[in-house]
């Protein structure tokens, strides 16, 4: 088990992990409605399954938010 | 520019502001800022700006005002249900502050007409329901060297991002459009009310920051919050290299009009 920070708060996985398994792991509805930070930089979509995650890393979801009328 | 007694009382609350004061009024009062929407975020925005006195304030929205738009869109009253929303919106503006000028543009921000009018302003705020305008706003911005706010909402949540030439833009995290239909709108997915004016309101702070100079902007930065537990947080971002628009090898060197989602169309139509 490692400990890694997805969206601020500490989750413990088991690594290692690639994007796209976190974001079933996070029970993310749409992935595709959802961009990926990993340690401060964006993650290209295509990237997302050999992309692995490693103890402390910071990983944010960042939502597509279209409203605004 | 030299204040009136009246100006000096209106603008006082500002003039007070050790980072404020007569000269950041002064600036405030020279600004040209623009709103793109005048719907949920656009008229908490116009509301703030105005009452701040900006100089000039251009509205631009294609939408007359729908009954159900006036649970949020707080610049717009009962009676005003039909009429042109920049309309509505100007006539509140001018209400509260007559020292701004209000330029109104009763249509849609397209690939067209963008960069022409957003030229006229030091500022760009992002006031819009949609993605097509919300990566056209950016894509303009960007390629006109032109600051601006991102504010987007759904549901419960709200997050926002400044743009200045050379950080980080709305494409270096949001790579591009998603298909139309998978990412519901406040239409479809609907809204707290407040949540507009929280996220709004923000942005208007923003723009005085950066009319002002005063403080650090919302720039290699988003912030989001969710209203429901009321966690805001600031997340750090950073220029992307692979940005369509603003890395190091653009493939977006031009405006582009991306395809609305069906029901979106269906709904303007409704609401024309």
């Amino acid at each position: 088990m490692s400990k890694i920070s997805v969206n601020g708060k500490i989750q413990d996985v088991n690594t290692p992990i690639s994007i796209i398994d976190l974001i079933t792991q996070n029970n993310v509805a749409q992935p595709s409605m959802v961009s990926i930070q990993l340690n401060g930089q964006f993650v290209n979509r295509d990237d997302y399954e050999n992309t692995q995650i490693s103890e402390g890393d910071e990983v944010d979801f960042l939502y597509f938010m279209g409203g605004g009328q | 520019m030299d204040f009136t007694e009246v100006q000096i009382q209106r603008y006082s609350r500002h003039i007070l502001l050790q980072d404020v004061g007569v000269e950041g009024q002064e600036k405030i009062n020279n600004g040209k800022v623009l709103i793109v929407g005048a719907g949920g975020l656009g008229a908490p925005i116009a509301l703030y700006l105005a009452a701040a006195g900006v100089g000039t304030i251009g509205i631009i929205d294609g939408d007359v005002v729908d009954l159900s738009n006036l649970q949020r869109q707080v610049i717009h009253f009962t009676p005003d249900v039909n009429k042109p929303k920049v309309i509505s919106s100007k006539e509140k503006i001018n209400m509260i502050n007559s020292d701004v000028k209000v330029i109104t543009y009763y249509k849609l921000l397209t690939a067209e007409n963008a960069l022409e009018i957003i030229q006229n302003y030091d500022f760009v705020v992002d006031g819009t329901d949609n993605f097509p305008v919300k990566f056209l706003i950016n894509d303009a911005c960007v390629i006109a060297k032109k600051p601006f706010s991102h504010g987007g909402i759904l549901r419960f949540d709200g997050q926002t991002l400044t743009y200045v030439p050379g950080s980080a833009c709305y494409r270096c995290l949001f790579h591009s459009p998603p298909p139309p239909n998978v990412v519901p709108t406040c239409s479809q997915a609907g809204v707290l009310g407040a949540i507009a004016g929280m996220l709004g309101t923000i942005q208007a702070a923003e723009v005085l920051k950066y009319l002002t100079g005063v403080g650090d902007l919302l720039t290699n930065r988003i912030l989001t919050f969710n209203a429901k537990t009321m966690e805001f947080r600031t997340i750090k971002t950073k220029h992307n290299d692979y940005c369509p628009v603003c890395g190091s090898h653009p493939t977006v060197t031009g405006l582009i009009d991306y395809e609305q989602a069906v029901c979106e169309i269906e709904s303007l139509r409704k609401n024309k």
